[in-house]
């Protein structure tokens, strides 16, 4: 998820202040949650962009972690644990330099994130050496399981397990023979384009592609292009600021055909940017789980109420994935594992149903099962409507 | 590829001309201010997004408009949009001019420094309306984000030609355009405020020998060509229905080179060079893809300058025949 971090660089520069207020908050929070007395506390990092462009996507799973590790020290164990925050601002080099501290001043035993994937890279080698377990609640490049690391894990799927998942979907739910990708420029957007277009391109249906700059409002010649290729499905790789503009224009300028996007378009903006009209049908893929509407699994209707009760707010992307990164180390620790090297060896074998999904590690830290969950929009609002190999598409 | 152009090329046609037009009633504002003053005034953007967040906010708060209007209630609704965003954008130029470019001007400063004041301008308004005007306006504490407009017009389809669709908002923007820039450049040519501008343009000094209050001229310049903007921000909402602190940003830009490619200071030029960019940037595409767009435009526009270091037109506002 890197790339949304740059994604969303110009839009969510806003966020910052906001983001702040709500780091001040936790910061304070987490204090409380300490009870001071060094050995019996220890400390688990939580380490992403909690102020900077790109909070809005790291501040949710932050929350979730938070939840977690409260509800556990609400259960007066032996050893309390305090969620240690390392705002990198989604900066690779702040992730280099935190790293170090968080092992050395803090000595965290465990630390959930990097949340990008840039900063992991810079990050990941140096709690190897630190040998710290770590958890991404959001980090879904491919290349970060090909480091050889045996202290790094992830919590969601890949863009390519992503970008694959959901042109399959489109291809179960239509048995299109022509199919249209779009991508945004930046290095997010046009990685799940390929992974997309290579999916179509291997089931043998005709593609074609086309690419918008995001800073402009005429996507006009796109759709032009859409038009006279009349493809049965369009897969859009990119972020919902532009996604939303372009998906008006599609529908206005008469194209039908089913629309569908990853994770960077999960968001309420995206239906808001197209108009709830356009945006009817429109299919959004995440390895993410949001419980949107209404829970019928007792373990997520506890959840979702306990985290609307701490946060004030409905789970958004990435929570439950925080959530279950901090279940995993609590699990650990609850065992009796003290130490990163003894928790990790504990996460090798641990397996769990998680608020977002099974949790089984494989030898890589890639999840041995991983799932697409596919959402759709349906009278203005998204709605989950399942994992991808489950899941019906409406329109 | 032959056969995307034969099929692309009417639709793309239709779509460049309007957003040609667009582009072409900015690009006035930059044309008449540096005809006027020489100076390229770089906060015309921000006079335009005034424009777009006026009539974003007639649309959404005042009237809470929900579905598309129809009739006479949509005209009367355009209609009165128009007024707003050209009282808006001109009065926002208007005031630009007084603050920024006026206390300048009167020391005798030098065109560079106009030029700084205007960056700065530019910057000023973007952030103001990032952090407090936005946010207050319409109560949204993340100011940044695109804001979308609720759509007040149904873009039907008037009528098709093969592959090519014209819809009621191409129409109603190259009309609105074409419209707003024959009534601009009748007044300058046939009014005495016109005759004071081109005067103006031509030889400041001799103007005010000749009793044109050069105040005045300047302060009208600015009204004139942020209307224009304003006309530009209303048919902008209504065809891409979104806003933001920074959406002056890329159309200012492209604005600027549609008058240069016309020919800046000419206020034809304007119009031309803004329709021919919408047209070879949509062209472009359907050869190159759409992220070659600018790209293909400002080569254009470099093969262009060189044979024609004047612009398509030429002929500047202060060689115009009264």
């Amino acid at each position: 998820m890197e790339r949304l971090g740059t994604l969303r660089r110009n839009m969510l520069r806003v966020t910052g202040a906001v983001a702040m207020s709500a780091v001040l908050a936790l910061g304070a929070a987490a204090c409380g949650g300490g009870d001071g007395k060094g050995g019996d506390t220890l400390n688990i990092g939580f380490m992403g962009d909690l102020s900077g462009p790109d909070s809005s996507i790291v501040i949710p799973p932050n929350k979730g972690a938070q939840l977690a590790i409260e509800q556990y020290n609400a259960t007066n164990p032996k050893k309390k644990l305090k969620l240690v925050n390392y705002d990198t601002q989604g900066k690779e080099n702040q992730a280099a330099a935190l790293a170090p501290k968080a092992i050395k001043d803090d000595k965290v035993v465990a630390m959930i994130g990097p949340a990008f994937s840039g900063e992991s890279k810079a990050a990941d080698g140096i709690l190897e050496k630190g040998k710290i377990p770590n958890i991404t609640p959001s980090a879904t490049n491919p290349d970060l399981a090909k480091q050889g690391y045996k202290y790094w894990h992830r919590l969601v799927a890949t863009d390519a397990a992503q970008g694959a998942g959901i042109a399959e979907a489109m291809i179960k739910a239509k048995s299109p023979k022509k199919a249209y990708v779009i991508n945004g420029k930046k290095a997010y957007s046009v990685g799940i384009g390929d992974f997309a277009f290579n999916t179509f391109k291997g089931k043998g249906l005709t593609v074609q592609r086309d690419q918008i700059d995001e800073t402009a409002s005429d996507f006009s010649s796109t759709v032009t292009k859409v038009k006279s290729f009349a493809p049965d499905v369009i897969f859009y790789g990119g972020y919902y600021s532009e996604g939303g503009k372009l998906l008006k224009q599609l529908r206005d300028g008469g194209v039908t055909a089913m629309f569908a996007s990853g994770d960077g378009s999960l968001d309420a903006k995206l239906v808001e940017g197209a108009g709830a009209k356009q945006a009817e049908n429109a299919v959004i893929g995440c390895p993410c789980f949001i419980p949107f509407g209404q829970q019928t699994d007792p373990t997520l209707v506890k959840f979702v109420a306990d985290y609307k009760a701490k946060v004030g707010a409905d789970p958004s992307i990435y929570s439950t994935e925080g959530y279950d990164a901090a279940s995993a180390f609590i699990a650990a620790i609850k065992a009796g594992n003290t130490t990163g090297e003894k928790i990790n060896d504990f996460l090798k074998t641990y397996t769990a149903k998680g608020v977002s999904k099974e949790i089984k590690w494989d030898a890589t830290g890639e999840l041995a099962a991983t799932t697409i969950h596919l959402y759709q929009v349906e009278g203005g609002t998204i709605k989950w409507l399942g994992t991808s190999d489950q899941a019906k598409l409406k329109g | 590829m032959f056969n995307d152009f034969i099929s692309q090329f009417p639709q793309s046609t239709v779509d460049g001309l309007a957003v040609g037009a667009i582009f072409a009633l900015i690009a006035l504002g930059y044309t008449m201010v540096y005809g006027v003053l020489r100076l390229i005034n770089f906060a015309h953007s921000e006079i335009f997004m005034v424009g777009t967040v006026a009539g974003l906010f007639t649309i959404s708060q005042v009237f809470d408009i929900k579905s598309p209007l129809t009739g006479f209630a949509l005209v009367g609704m355009v209609l009165l949009l128009l007024v707003v965003a050209m009282a808006a954008s001109g009065g926002a130029a208007v005031l630009l001019e007084l603050v920024a470019y006026r206390p300048l001007r009167r020391r005798g400063a030098s065109r560079l420094a106009a030029l700084i004041s205007a960056i700065g301008a530019s910057f000023f308004l973007q952030e103001v309306f990032a952090l407090q005007v936005i946010p207050k306006l319409f109560d949204r504490p993340e100011g940044r984000n695109q804001i979308g407009v609720p759509r007040i017009m149904d873009k039907d389809v008037l009528f098709s030609v093969g592959s090519m669709d014209v819809r009621t908002d191409h129409v109603l923007v190259v009309v609105a355009a074409v419209v707003m820039m024959v009534a601009l450049d009748q007044f300058v040519t046939r009014t005495k405020v016109g005759r004071g501008i081109r005067a103006t343009a031509q030889d400041p000094e001799t103007a005010v020998l000749m009793g044109v209050n050069i105040d005045t001229i300047v302060r009208t310049t600015f009204l004139l060509g942020g209307a224009m903007a304003g006309v530009a921000a209303l048919l902008y909402i209504v065809k891409f229905e979104i806003t933001a602190y920074n959406i002056g940003f890329i159309l200012g830009v492209k604005a600027f080179t549609a008058a240069v490619l016309g020919g800046i200071g000419n206020l034809r030029g304007a119009l031309v060079g803004g329709f021919a960019l919408g047209l070879i940037e949509n062209w472009g595409a359907i050869f190159f893809g759409s992220e070659w767009k600018d790209v293909i435009a400002f080569t254009v526009l470099v093969i262009i300058l060189m044979f024609r270091p004047t612009g398509l037109l030429g002929e500047s506002l202060q060689q115009a025949r009264a």
